[in-house]
Formats: structure tokens, C-alpha cells, sequence
């Protein structure tokens, strides 16, 4: 406050506070997750090393686990990709089934997307489960079919409807003019489709879709309960491997925490960046 | 009302034909009777308070509307005829519309492109070449590769000209195409189609400009509440209107 430096100035005075806007957006970063993540996972460390026992401290068994661990994580991501390929195309072709000009068609569609849209993720992922054959036998060729086929598939489902309701708001969302114009060229209702209203649409259902997306990815944890070797599967096998001690418990989760936000939150950003762009146009 | 043509401009058979076409949306009959014809070459204007059903009438032409009753015929098609091939009509008859209806991921000349090549299955490199004199004949050369979001009001609905005009139809028929241009572009978007009517293309217009009506048009309708209350050429339509609404429009509007 004072400054004896040039001699004025050496009573304590109180000079006028001078607020400086703060411009805090709550907007976190990759980085950020992985200081808050490395932090917890540091702390628990730091916590145990104190305590002094003789086994392997937390951040050890991590590092010890880490490859298997990310190894289950991998077959999250695979199998959410797998079931947005599957439920995309599946859903691009209800989507389109719900704007048939066919009544029956049409109706048959809606009530599917309905039916799949509004059940819970992990009863339709136990039915897939228990309603499919472990191995299907084609043209005297057994094809086994692995839980987590089966988790894919029950993953799709849900993805499926989705996708179809936002291919149905897309082109619902183009101006009829569009098709009026079409129309008047001569253009077949399927052309009209695919050339002119559908290509209009990608950029609209970017964002949603990929919304889906990191829906699945966070969903796919759910297939540890019908005991599919994922990412939470393996880190519960890992901590009763380290004899299923409690400190143990905070950060082999948070580190599946870390894995899954470091992965979804990025496409959450992102989605909201194309967002925010498409808005303007 | 159909065929009473003066004996000036008398040529064959009527290229349209509209004959007591009647047009209800629900309880709401907009269309009461409507007959007029169309001959190879002419330039029809067709005016009226906003609600007559003007728009309407267009649209029933080229099946964008299906009509209640009457018949209408388009070179020898029936388009009341539930049957009716309506690529076959469309394919015939070009429309321009207030709103341009350009499509907005494709640029200028591919929107001309399209329909040669995927409706009628043309060759690439002739219809890019007549797409291209057409983008200079409706004085857009340049603007090829401009999105329509690039360009204004005024050149947007010369390129919906072009592109309608690619599909080499028989008729033309427009709807209230300057309405949404500011008065300058008005002027571009005339001139263009006065060029096409000189060039002897068959065209439907409705229309809000009477100077454009009284200077271009063979003949002009008069429409109110769902009836053609008057119509003849421009020489005696806007100096000897016979009926009192058709005369009030008129004192309104010029």
C-alpha cells in the first residue's frame, strides 16, 4: 500500500479498490479433469503412505493395473462404437420408415422408436441378454455369440430408436418449401429424400447424434452387471485381487471416473462448439 | 369464360385448360369455379386481393394442390385424374416461387444441374453447358459457384428461374415472385422474365406489379373470393374495367 521507495507517499493511506471483473466461466478442460483426477488419486496415495502399512500404496496398484484397466476401458469404447454403427444405420432406416408415405410401415416405426425409447437401457440390455442364444447355428455353422455381442446389440436398441427420432425431427425440421420445390422439378419422393432434404439435415443431426454418442459411452459400464469383461468388471476383479482393501476403493473408481470423463468430455464440448455454430447459419 | 380469346391471338388448342375447377380446404371453398385458358406463346398475369385464391390456382396446375372438382389440362394431361403421372406433368411445367425454394447446400449452377441429370438423366457435360448460358442469360454468369445464401434476394429467384428453365418445360408458371424482392431487385427479376416471355416461353403469373402486367401480359384475370370476376387484354382491362370490384382494385393499386 505505501511505497517508501521515492520518499512520497509513506503515510498508509487506502487507496480506492478497484474491482476487477472476474470473467470465470464455468467451463472445464481436459486438463483440468486430469489435474482434479491426478489430485484425488495423489491424495489417496499420500493418505496411505502416512498410514505406513507394508503393501503396495494406491497409486502403485493403479500404476500396476493401469494396462489391464485401460484394456477394459478399450472394450468400452468398442463396444459403444459398435452399437452407434449398428443403432445409426438401424435408426436412419426407422427414422426414415416413420415418414413412409405407407400407413402400416409408418405406424409400425413409431410404435418401435416409441417402444425402445422409453425403456430403461438396462432392462432392454437384460432381455438381449437372456433372450439370445449363447451361439446361432447358420446353414449347419455355429457361430457363437459372446456376452458382449449381446451387450452391443442390447446397447443398439436404445441407440437405434434415438437416432430414429432425431432423423424424423431433422427432416421434419426442413421447410416444406424444400419439398414444394423439389416437387415442382419432377424430383421422386425418394430423391427428393436423399438428394435434397436428408443432405440439409446432417449438420442438424450432428449434435444429437453425437449426444447419443457419449450417452453410450457412459452406458456401456452397465454391461459389468451382465458380466461383460469392461472397464468396471475388471477394476472390481483388480480391488478384491488387492484383497479388496478400502482405501483401495476411491481410486481405482475415480481412476474408471477419470477414463470415462477424459473420453466423454470431450465430445460434450465439441457437440456444444457445433452447437453453438450451426445456430448461427 | 374459356375460349373467349379474341380473334388476334387465336392459335391452336390451349396449352392449359381450366374448365369449373373448384378447390375447398375443409369447409373453405377457395377456388369457385375457375376456368381460363393458356395458349402456346402467351403471357398470362393473374391479379387480385391478397386471398383470392390466386396461389392456389397456380399450384393446382402442376398437382401441387389437388383439386376438388373441374378439370384442368396441361398439354393433354389430365391433372385432376387421380391416376395422374405427376412426374410426367412436372416434367412440362416449370415453377417459381415467392420464397426462391433454392436448396441451400448446393451452389447456384448445380442447382440448375440437378434436375436434367437426376429427373430427366441427362449427360453432365451438355447440361453444365446449358447451364452455364443459362446462368448468362438470367445475367448471373460468375455467380456459378455461389451458394444461394451468398446471394441476394433478387439473383436467388433469377437462379430459381434458371433452374426451372433447365428442365426445358413447356409452360412456366410463377407465384408472386417479386413479392418478397425489395423494389430494386424487382426490376432484375422483371426484366428476366420479360426476355423469357419475348423469347415466346408459355407463362402463369401471379402478380402484384400492374405496370408489369399491363406491359407484358396478352391477357389478364382478375380473381376475388375464388371467381374470376373479369379478364382481357391490358389495353381494355385497365382502362374499361366492366365490374365495380375489379374497377375499386384497380383505384387501389395503380
Amino acid at each position: 500500500m505505501s511505497d517508501r521507495s521515492d520518499g512520497r507517499d509513506v503515510l498508509p493511506v487506502l487507496h480506492p479498490f478497484r474491482v476487477v471483473p472476474t470473467r470465470f466461466a464455468p467451463r472445464l478442460r481436459g486438463r483440468h479433469g486430469l489435474l482434479l483426477g491426478l489430485g484425488a488419486v495423489l491424495a489417496a496415495g499420500s493418505a496411505w503412505a502416512q498410514a505406513g502399512a507394508p503393501q503396495l500404496s494406491p497409486l502403485a496398484v493403479i500404476v500396476k493395473w493401469a494396462p489391464l484397466l485401460l484394456t477394459g476401458f478399450a472394450f468400452n469404447i468398442a463396444i459403444s462404437l459398435l452399437a452407434m454403427l449398428i443403432g445409426t444405420v438401424a435408426g436412419v432406416g426407422l427414422g426414415l420408415a416413420i415418414l413412409s408415405e405407407q400407413p402400416v410401415l409408418r405406424r409400425a416405426a413409431w410404435a418401435v422408436t416409441q417402444f425402445f425409447r422409453n425403456a430403461p437401457w438396462l432392462v432392454l440390455l437384460f432381455f438381449v441378454m437372456f433372450l439370445v442364444p449363447f451361439q446361432v447355428t447358420v446353414l449347419g455353422l455355429r457361430i457363437p455369440l459372446p456376452d458382449w455381442v449381446k451387450a452391443t446389440f442390447g446397447f443398439s436398441l436404445p441407440v437405434m430408436a434415438n437416432v430414429a427420432e432425431v432423423v424424423r425431427g431433422a427432416v421434419r425440421s426442413v421447410p416444406a418449401t424444400q419439398w414444394e420445390a423439389a416437387e415442382s422439378l419432377a424430383f421422386t419422393r425418394r430423391q427428393i429424400l436423399w438428394r435434397i432434404i436428408l443432405p440439409q439435415c446432417v449438420k442438424r443431426m450432428l449434435p444429437p447424434w453425437m449426444n447419443i454418442y457419449a450417452l453410450v459411452a457412459m452406458a456401456t459400464v452397465q454391461a459389468s452387471i451382465v458380466g461383460v469383461s469392461e472397464m468396471l468388471t475388471l477394476t472390481a476383479q483388480v480391488h478384491a485381487a488387492e484383497g479388496g482393501r478400502p482405501e483401495l476403493f476411491a481410486p481405482l473408481y475415480g481412476f474408471a471416473l477419470l477414463c470415462f470423463f477424459l473420453y466423454c468430455y470431450p465430445i460434450d464440448r465439441w457437440t456444444a462448439r457445433m452447437e453453438r455454430r450451426f445456430q448461427i447459419r | 369464360m374459356a375460349g373467349t380469346a379474341p380473334p388476334a391471338w387465336t392459335p391452336a388448342k390451349p396449352i392449359v385448360q381450366l374448365v369449373d375447377v373448384h378447390k375447398s380446404f375443409g369447409t373453405v371453398e377457395v377456388l369457385k369455379g375457375i376456368s381460363l385458358d393458356v395458349r402456346k406463346g402467351e403471357v398470362i398475369c393473374i391479379i387480385g386481393p391478397s386471398g383470392s385464391g390466386k396461389s392456389t390456382l397456380i399450384r393446382c396446375i402442376n398437382a401441387l394442390v389437388p383439386v376438388t372438382s373441374g378439370t384442368i389440362r396441361v398439354e393433354g394431361i389430365e391433372v385432376a385424374d387421380p391416376k395422374l403421372d405427376k412426374l410426367a406433368l412436372r416434367r412440362k411445367v416449370g415453377m417459381v416461387f415467392q420464397q426462391y425454394n433454392l436448396f441451400p447446400h448446393k451452389t447456384a449452377l448445380q442447382n440448375v444441374m440437378m434436375a436434367p441429370i437426376h429427373v430427366l438423366g441427362q449427360d453432365r457435360r451438355e447440361v453444365e453447358e446449358r447451364a452455364r448460358a443459362l446462368m448468362r442469360k438470367v445475367r448471373l454468369a460468375g455467380k456459378e459457384d455461389s451458394y444461394p445464401g451468398e446471394l441476394s434476394g433478387g439473383q436467388q429467384q433469377r437462379v430459381a428461374i434458371a433452374r426451372s428453365l433447365a428442365m426445358r418445360p413447356d409452360v412456366m408458371l410463377f407465384d408472386e415472385v417479386t413479392a418478397a424482392l425489395d423494389p430494386e431487385t424487382v426490376k432484375e427479376v422483371l426484366v428476366t422474365i420479360r426476355e423469357l416471355a419475348e423469347d415466346g416461353m408459355t407463362c402463369l403469373l401471379v402478380t402484384h406489379e400492374m405496370n408489369f402486367a399491363r406491359d407484358v401480359a396478352d391477357h389478364i384475370y382478375f380473381t376475388d373470393r375464388g371467381v374470376i370476376v373479369e379478364h382481357g387484354p391490358p389495353s381494355t382491362f385497365f382502362t374499361a374495367a366492366q365490374d365495380e370490384r375489379t374497377r375499386r382494385f384497380l383505384s387501389q393499386v395503380l
